[in-house]
């Protein structure tokens, strides 16, 4: 009896732990949008159904069964939720500054639900975002990309469940000063930051060749061999080996990128995407040839010296060369107008409607191993939509809805003003910055610093 | 032999410079004068509305001729036929030349050493040949208030034309005296002062402002009885200001500060005041429009003060002070990224402020809180030919600009950006040597 008991209590808590787990899935028929599908065109009055979070059809004079809501979206713009390949949103802490290798930390265990930051994103569009480490160490920790379901406490409930393991690893200046002139540790050259990563993935070689041997012997009979220490550190560096964990590499000199791109080819790794990449453009064809892409700013430049020599050209240049190119915030305030940001490559270069819109949508998706999930405006793809009032790329444009899997988290016409989920009861007065922080890449990094000359720049 | 010799000598005498120019290929593009007839564009004038299919002459620098029909005579003619010709955009608070690459503390030169500097000269430092500045007026924006900052008083902010081998040669009419005034906001996430150190701090910084411009006005009159004064170049500049030839800029962002600069204004008497910043403006509209004083409002494109703010307030605000009657100009607070004032008034038409009046907001409104509305801000006959063409609306990011003309000069439409651009869209060699 006790033992049923027991088995019963067990599969109750089993249940509500996976309904726990279920995050919300929703239903809705946008109707007569001009529908920019980033994969498949433009399509003209328009409707669009999402049922139980999944893209269901696409089509005109669709019909919802039962009490769907129905969104008139006639005169208005619908395409996929925008992508951030790049950000430091909604986390508590970025870097993990203590030594050239940190690959064994995890966003996933400082990911803040509270942000209202979240909702300020949700409101310029963006529903998904890769939150990275910083980029003080030359292999930084483990980043995780969101889906930014606001309104929940549980930080899990944001998490992108479907998307591949992802790293940080960092190259140029900021490893350099942190450690180098920071700690007077290696590395304080470009060559050192090379030495590091290679150590590290021979190091994790050697690791993984142990647990083979003793895997190999494990099971036999008269065998002596005691496992190696597990070293979360290790495995992890074995595991980007292994082609499980996709690189985004913080970079701005081509000699680096061209120097990281070497050193994976050898070590057989291809899941490398470069961050900033401000010089990517003068080594695009070894992008285009070797990497899953180049993950850059619109237009950011001359804020420290290794993006002096850079141009707001750079996507323009890596897309004409066919590397998979998006354009990435790492900013809280930028994360709210990609679209513009990704607007900007008609005036630099050009760029189509098409190629524009695929700088925030399916090639961010690309790059973060989810463009199965999401992306573009697919059947069968989720529900991340935003309604635009005008063309998403022009400057007037005003996002009016946001959706994550078919449910609604921002409305412009419905939403109050102030957004917080939570209020601190201790805050008599609430505090004015006259400079909020966007900008977090080296946040956290001050303490490091204190030998170092003058710390005032974040990237 | 002697005589071969020497036949060699004059033979390398001839070949030298040539041999020298060799090694230097390329063609140099300069910024051209002369006369220019911009033939039959549409003309925003931002003060006599749009005219349809009109030639516009530049000649002595100036806008000569609005008109149909004009002759060349002379002028090199350019078909601006399905174009657009607007008045250059000025930003009205930048870091723009000051600065050439942000983290460096050796190109820093807006932060002088010392809490009351207002002597120390914005337009000194500028760096006319810093690559910011082509990279900024390719794209339209043509003057900028460059501004240093630091400590109660900086130093004097000088209004620039973004073409010239000199400062002088930029400098376009126009200087201001920051001052930043006491708040009690933070600064930052990073700013872990309590509240009551952050209130003790304003307190003392407002009690050192009030005995400064005590110290200015008495250096005032005595310099209006002349008096024999000792060399103190501070209070010189400052008692311009206590004086109203020099205009105050005071930069203060919280309602409450604004408030309270707003009474200070009153308290002193400060005859030239100009608000900057200004980002809680939205809050104190009525109360700014009441007190009649001229806000340079921006960056457009920002995080709302608060967390409880809605998330556009930062879009909202230039456009609900202009709603209350307040004159908005509209700033970028950048350097390398001057190039997106368009865009910041274009976040501010969207959100509120409308078309026109974001235009207004980045031409005449500024020129006019500067006093030099007389050659800059729209396009008129006699104003300085400090204008561009464009082939669309520039605050949308689609359009390209066209021609820049700055004081009559026609611009290379060429920056580092540019010229990067075109050398690496199509390496040679590629991706193999051969």
């Amino acid at each position: 009896m006790k033992k049923f008991t027991y088995i019963m209590l067990s599969i109750v808590l089993f249940g509500a732990k996976s309904l726990y787990a279920q995050t919300p899935k929703g239903d809705v028929l946008i109707q007569n949008a001009t529908v920019l599908t980033v994969t498949q065109g433009t399509l003209e009055e328009t409707d669009v159904l999402v049922e139980d979070g999944i893209i269901k059809k696409i089509g005109k004079d669709l019909s919802a069964s039962g009490n769907i809501e129905t969104i008139d979206a006639t005169g208005k713009f619908l395409m996929p939720g925008i992508i951030d390949a790049h950000s430091h949103l909604a986390l508590d802490v970025v870097n993990e500054a203590s030594a050239p290798i940190t690959a064994q930390v995890s966003m996933a265990d400082v990911v803040n639900p509270f942000d209202v930051g979240i909702y300020r994103a949700l409101a310029g569009g963006t529903t998904v975002a890769h939150g990275l480490h910083g980029s003080a160490n030359a292999i930084g920790g483990q980043s995780i990309t969101m889906k930014f379901r606001y309104g929940t406490s549980n930080p899990e409930d944001i998490f992108m469940k479907e998307a591949p393991r992802t790293i940080k690893f960092a190259l140029g200046e900021n490893p350099t000063r942190v450690h180098g002139r920071g700690k007077n540790i290696q590395p304080r050259t470009r060559m050192g930051v090379e030495a590091i990563i290679r150590n590290g993935f021979a190091e994790a070689q050697q690791y993984k060749k142990a647990w083979e041997s003793y895997n190999s012997v494990k099971g036999k009979k008269n065998n002596t061999a005691t496992p190696p220490t597990y070293d979360l550190r290790l495995q992890t560096l074995a595991d980007i080996l292994d082609g499980k964990i996709i690189i985004h590499c913080h970079s701005y000199r081509a000699d680096e990128i061209y120097m990281l791109i070497n050193v994976c080819r050898d070590f057989g790794v291809d899941k490398l995407v470069f961050t900033h990449v401000n010089e990517g453009f003068k080594v695009a064809p070894e992008l285009a040839k070797y990497t899953m892409g180049a993950s850059v700013f619109s237009d950011w430049w001359a804020y420290k010296f290794e993006v002096y020599y850079s141009t707001a050209y750079n996507a323009a240049i890596l897309m004409e060369n066919d590397v998979v190119t998006s354009i990435n915030s790492d900013s809280d305030e930028l994360i709210r107008h990609l679209y513009h940001e990704a607007a900007k490559t008609q005036r630099y270069g050009g760029l189509t409607d098409e190629q524009a819109l695929s700088l925030i949508t399916i090639n961010p998706a690309k790059q973060l191993g989810i463009d199965e999930f999401v992306g573009s405006i697919e059947e069968g793809k989720q529900g991340d939509l935003v309604i635009f009032d005008h063309h998403p790329l022009s400057v007037y444009a005003v996002p009016q809805m946001t959706f994550i899997d078919g449910v609604k988290y921002f409305d412009i016409n419905e939403d109050e003003d102030d957004q917080r989920i939570k209020v601190s009861p201790t805050e008599m007065v609430e505090p004015v910055y006259l400079k909020a922080e966007d900008e977090r890449c080296m946040h956290g990094v001050e303490l490091f610093m204190q030998e170092a000359a003058a710390f005032n720049h974040t990237h | 032999m002697r005589k071969i010799n020497l036949t060699i000598y004059v033979l390398l005498f001839f070949l030298l410079p040539v041999l020298s120019y060799g090694q230097i290929e390329g063609e140099v593009l300069k910024p051209e004068g002369g006369s220019f007839l911009l033939r039959g564009a549409t003309v925003v004038t931002v003060t006599n509305g749009i005219l349809e299919n009109t030639d516009v002459l530049i000649s002595n620098g100036k806008i000569s001729n609005i008109g149909t029909g004009l002759s060349a005579s002379g002028a090199t003619e350019i078909d601006c036929s399905g174009q657009f010709i607007y008045p250059g955009m000025i930003d009205s608070g930048t870091r723009l030349g000051l600065v050439e690459v942000g983290s460096l503390a050796e190109t820093q030169d807006y932060s002088e050493i010392g809490n009351v500097t207002p002597n120390m000269q914005a337009l000194t430092a500028i760096n006319p040949n810093s690559v910011s500045i082509p990279v900024t007026r390719v794209s339209g924006v043509t003057t900028v208030l460059s501004v240093p900052s630091g400590g109660l008083f900086p130093g004097t902010a000088a209004l620039i034309n973004l073409n010239g081998y000199t400062p002088d040669q930029m400098y376009t009419g126009f200087n201001g005296v920051p001052m930043n005034f006491p708040t009690s906001a933070r600064r930052g996430r990073w700013d872990r002062r309590s509240d009551d150190e952050i209130k003790k701090d304003a307190e003392k910084a407002l009690k050192d402002i009030n005995d400064i411009w005590e110290r200015a006005s008495t250096y005032m009159k005595l310099e209006d009885a002349e008096a024999d004064l000792q060399y103190y170049p501070e209070m010189q500049q400052l008692a311009k200001v206590v004086r109203g030839e020099l205009p105050l800029l005071i930069e203060v962002n919280k309602a409450e500060d604004i408030k309270n600069a707003l009474k200070w204004i009153k308290e002193k008497a400060v005859q030239n005041a100009i608000l900057t910043g200004v980002s809680e403006g939205f809050r104190v509209a009525d109360e700014i429009a009441a007190a009649d004083v001229p806000v340079i409002t921006g960056p457009v494109l920002a995080l709302p003060s608060r967390s409880s703010d809605r998330y556009d307030a930062a879009y909202t605000n230039p456009g609900k002070m202009l709603e209350a009657g307040v004159k908005v100009a509209i700033r970028t607070s950048d350097a390398e990224n001057v190039r997106n004032l368009p865009f910041n008034a274009g976040f501010a038409a969207a959100y509120g402020m409308g078309k026109e009046e974001a235009l207004k907001a980045i031409t005449i409104v500024p020129a006019e809180i500067f006093g030099v509305d007389d050659h800059l801000g729209s396009i008129e006959e006699g104003k300085s030919a400090t204008l561009f063409i464009s082939d669309g609306d520039p605050f949308e990011t689609s359009t390209q600009i066209m021609h820049v003309f700055i004081d009559g000069y026609k611009i290379p439409m060429t920056s580092r950006h540019i010229r990067l651009y075109q050398e690496f869209l199509e390496r040679n060699p590629g991706l193999e040597k051969h």
